[in-house]
């Protein structure tokens, strides 16, 4: 609690013993190497009369807005040991509803504003939906959304008629094509949420709360914290988020297709979370990891476009570089390369005076809290070696 | 015993932690047909030792030995295909296995058809009457054993394989006298196989009762190793806590006061019960007065305790706190009537182990304060500061993931915790199961201290003696029913505590 103030050069270390620092590197090496196909891939261009900016940095941030919007919902989640299949299905719920009022609505702002309140309404009815099974009926967080995911997509077909509406509504479409002091209103909208739902885990008890409940369920009941509304809360966040990113995804193209608006984001989100750190078993999360996660998978998906890698090797390619990633970030891989590097026997495991390694491989330090980072979840990194003598001397 | 060479022998064993020197240059020696007790404080570097020897810690310096042969294991599995078991404190089955499946764990019998599972439970049912165990169904369910039975199948699951050296961390600190007898018996028996036992203990009954060799840690240091009827328990404690018995004297009459001064209700039960678990109850709790729950294990001592404090509810009676009746039907219900509990399951219900100390300190008066007024850091720091001084937590590192400390050291940032919430009532559940003598001390006295400020305390505890020590008043249960509710005096010992509970039984 004394600890100096950390330097540039503990900082830096500390920041390597996040658990997606590797995340980081990762997302430097796609850009580098897209720079080396392209070398202007990097550039930004700022349009003279509206000010906008363009290139491929902005379209990445565009393109990640709805991956962060269920990314960050999906993080809470996890950390209370759940998951939640059904964001993609809430999505096209979410789409379809605002696309179906729009397309027999007046084009003006109003209707814009009631299709969105429609869509995020019903996605957080769902959201509760699923809060309610799993905090008060008691059931498994799997079932419940695997459910709703597929109850989801019905409900946006019955909406729409199994059509795949359109609708033209210039105030919506600016949500997602318009832009605020140059940069996406997708992204301007998406990074305010994230710094939003930020403050509120962080600044309140409530983020604790939420890792205690998911490390030690029992203990965290005997302590006097209420699982019921944590569970219902974080179901709902969840939801509404999604709801928000089926609009990001709708308005972009002013159509909703129920059959493929948020197909497989859900998968896209559970990755982003575990590239940045949040042990899928639950506990302790990390909302900036989760936030690099879903920027490195944007970026890869565009990567791929770009290098013109053949459409069906794509989820094997996607496949590699995650599966790198998360190999990168185990407490046991590492151990072992460092191992190697100090020529010892390989099979010795290093020493981290947990319990249980095998589990915290992929636990997060805690998000946003650099300075306590040298005492956090994975103490095993060459890195917080130091940093720990530091804090024990 | 001499003339025989040891089957383990260790020598200038170090382990280095980030910033701590765990052990330092630590000597043990096994011998076969000999049961050998590590015996130092919390802290000592007991586990450290035994996890150096099986491999899950790395070694820097230092020889280990094995039948003659210079031997690093790479972790556990490695070292029971030497013929090593280990049985740790915590039972490490799985529940939702059979009782058979969880002996023969990984030495199924297999045949052309892949696993043979009735001659795998039947070879289950030899080990386990091996063990004294024969009453039980290597086809039930684990989770219908009680802890203490758990604790007796992985002991047996340890044994099937071909053992030349098992360690026993901690394994009666769940057990009662019966099943520590059983125990006994059972490590009498391996032992006259020729089996080396390396057992960890705190209770000195116990040690003297079975062990033929100390070897005394302190501070990651090696003290000596004696003979055991050649060294007698003051000195023994003297030399694990390394300072003379003058300063433990003092906790032998701990509570000498005037048992005739009036006292105020805080909380009354009126048949509180729930079927099957706790007979209807009626009891008084006392401002300013230790309240002792006697009884065996399985008395229904912990299940009342989960009913005054919300952790299960009661279906009958009724709980009145200051004369007003109150529902206290969830831990938090509780809380806010300023009850606080600390369950006899420490790992499980106490510690939210990735969490650091400071979170875990300061948890439930922010659970009690509800999630949006956050305790600052500020306020934090001061709670953790004053109960890591008071309570004598160490490392004093609030950072530290509490999961790194040892037992009683949890124990007492657990206990932190609840007084950071200024309680009117403490429910301790077995504070002092698996700590050692000092860190036991300074509960105890950190309790008789509370209760000395007006606060009602309710004691649980398998140690009678420290029941008797503590307590001014004695609630005696058996077969889940009160029996009986002893005033604590010159007449009342352990002896008679126990005459209580064995006089009903004939009855």
């Amino acid at each position: 609690m004394s600890a100096p103030a950390p330097g540039i050069g503990s900082r830096l270390k500390g920041l390597f013993s996040q658990q997606y620092a590797w995340g980081i590197v990762a997302l430097l090496l796609l850009l580098a190497v897209d720079v080396i196909k392209d070398p202007s891939y990097l550039a930004i261009t700022v349009n003279p009369t509206t000010g906008n900016l363009s290139g491929n940095l902005i379209d990445i941030l565009r393109q990640s807005a709805p991956v962060l919007m269920i990314a960050v919902g999906m993080t809470l989640v996890v950390a209370t040991r759940g998951i939640d299949l059904s964001v993609g299905s809430v999505m096209a719920v979410s789409g379809a509803v605002s696309m179906q009022f729009l397309s027999t609505a007046p084009n003006t702002a109003g209707s814009a504003f009631a299709a969105l309140g429609m869509g995020l309404g019903l996605a957080l009815v769902l959201g509760l939906v699923n809060g309610v099974l799993v905090a008060w009926v008691g059931l498994q967080p799997f079932i419940t959304t695997l459910v709703m995911m597929l109850a989801g997509r019905g409900i946006a077909r019955v909406i729409t008629g199994g059509q795949n509406t359109a609708a033209t509504n210039d105030a919506f479409r600016w949500i997602a094509n318009g832009t605020v002091l140059g940069f996406p209103v997708v992204f301007v909208i998406a990074a305010v949420l994230v710094a939003a739902v930020a403050v509120l885990v962080r600044r309140t008890a409530l983020g604790t709360m939420i890792e205690a409940l998911g490390i030690n369920p029992k203990a965290s009941r005997l302590i006097g914290i209420r699982p019921g509304g944590l569970l219902l809360s974080v179901y709902a966040l969840s939801a509404l988020l999604a709801g928000l990113g089926g609009v990001f995804a709708t308005a972009s193209v002013m159509t909703v297709e129920v059959s493929r608006t948020g197909l497989n984001s859900e998968l896209d989100a559970i990755l982003a979370v575990v590239v940045g750190g949040t042990s899928l078993a639950g506990g302790k999360f990390s909302l900036t990891g989760s936030v690099v996660g879903a920027l490195l998978i944007t970026t890869l998906d565009k990567t791929i476009v770009f290098l013109s890698i053949p459409s069906a090797a794509t989820p094997a390619f996607k496949a590699i570089v995650i599966v790198a990633v998360c190999l990168l970030q185990s407490e046991r891989v590492r151990g072992w390369l460092r191992g190697r590097r100090a020529g010892r026997a390989p099979a010795q495991r290093p020493t981290p005076p947990s319990p249980a390694p095998s589990h915290s491989s992929p636990v997060a330090g805690p998000g946003g809290e650099p300075a306590t980072s040298g005492s956090a979840g994975g103490a095993g990194t060459a890195g917080t070696d130091n940093d720990q003598k530091a804090v024990n001397a | 015993m001499a003339g025989k060479e040891p089957v383990v022998e260790m020598t200038g064993i170090t382990v280095e932690f980030p910033g701590v020197r765990a052990l330092d240059s630590v000597g043990l020696r096994l011998w076969p047909g000999e049961v050998h007790t590590i015996m130092g404080e919390n802290g000592a570097g007991k586990s450290t030792l035994i996890k150096a020897l099986t491999g899950v810690y790395k070694v820097d310096a230092g020889e280990i030995t094995v039948a003659g042969e210079s031997t690093r294991f790479t972790g556990p599995g490695d070292a029971q295909r030497s013929g090593i078991s280990t049985v740790y404190q915590e039972v490490n089955l799985c529940e939702n296995l059979s009782i058979g499946e969880n002996v023969m764990l990984g030495n199924e019998t297999r045949g052309a058809f892949g696993i043979r599972w009735a001659k795998t439970h039947d070879r289950a049912r030899l080990v386990l009457q091996e063990l004294g165990l024969g009453h039980l169904d290597p086809r039930a369910p684990l989770s219908s054993l009680s802890l203490a039975v758990q604790q007796l199948v992985a002991i047996a699951r340890s044994i099937v394989s071909n053992t030349r050296v098992l360690i026993l961390d901690e394994p009666t600190s769940s057990l009662d006298a019966n099943e520590v007898e059983v125990l006994f018996g059972v490590m009498r028996t391996l032992r006259d196989k020729g089996v080396a036992i390396l057992f960890v203990s705190h209770f000195l009954d116990q040690v003297y009762a079975i062990s033929d060799r100390l070897t005394v840690l302190r501070n990651g240091q090696f003290v000596g190793e004696y003979l055991t009827h050649e060294i007698n328990r003051s000195e023994l404690i003297a030399q694990m806590i390394g300072k003379d018995l003058s300063s433990l004297k003092g906790m032998e009459h701990a509570r000498e006061l005037d048992q005739n001064a009036p006292r105020e209700e805080f909380a009354r039960l009126d048949g509180v019960g729930a079927k099957g678990i706790i007979e209807p109850t009626t009891l008084t709790l006392n401002k300013g007065e230790v309240l002792g729950f006697a009884g065996l294990l399985g008395s229904g001592r912990t299940e009342l305790a989960r009913l005054i404090t919300g952790a299960d509810r009661a279906d009958t009676g009724t709980i009145s706190i200051g004369g007003k009746p109150v529902r206290l039907r969830t831990p938090d219900a509780a809380i806010a009537q300023r009850i606080a509990f600390t369950s006899e399951n420490r790992r499980d219900e106490g510690i939210i182990g990735d969490l650091s100390v400071r979170e875990n300190l300061v948890l439930a008066v922010q659970a009690k304060r509800g999630w949006l007024r956050r305790v600052s850091r500020k306020e934090a720091d001061a709670l953790v500061e004053t109960y890591i001084k008071r309570l004598n937590v160490r490392p004093a590192d609030p950072d530290r993931p509490i999961k790194n400390l040892s037992g009683g050291n949890q124990q007492k940032v657990v206990l932190g915790r609840w007084l950071a919430t200024e309680p009117e009532l403490l429910v301790l559940d077995e504070p002092t199961r698996g700590i050692d003598v000092g860190a036991k001390s300074e509960i105890s006295e950190v309790i008789l201290e509370l209760a000395g400020k007006g606060l009602s305390v309710v004691f649980i505890s398998s140690e009678l003696e420290e029941v008797v020590r503590l307590s001014d008043r004695i609630a005696v249960l058996r077969d889940h029913r009160l029996i009986a509710e002893l005033v604590n005096g010159p007449d009342v010992d352990v002896e008679s505590i126990v005459k209580t509970i064995a006089e009903e039984e004939a009855a």
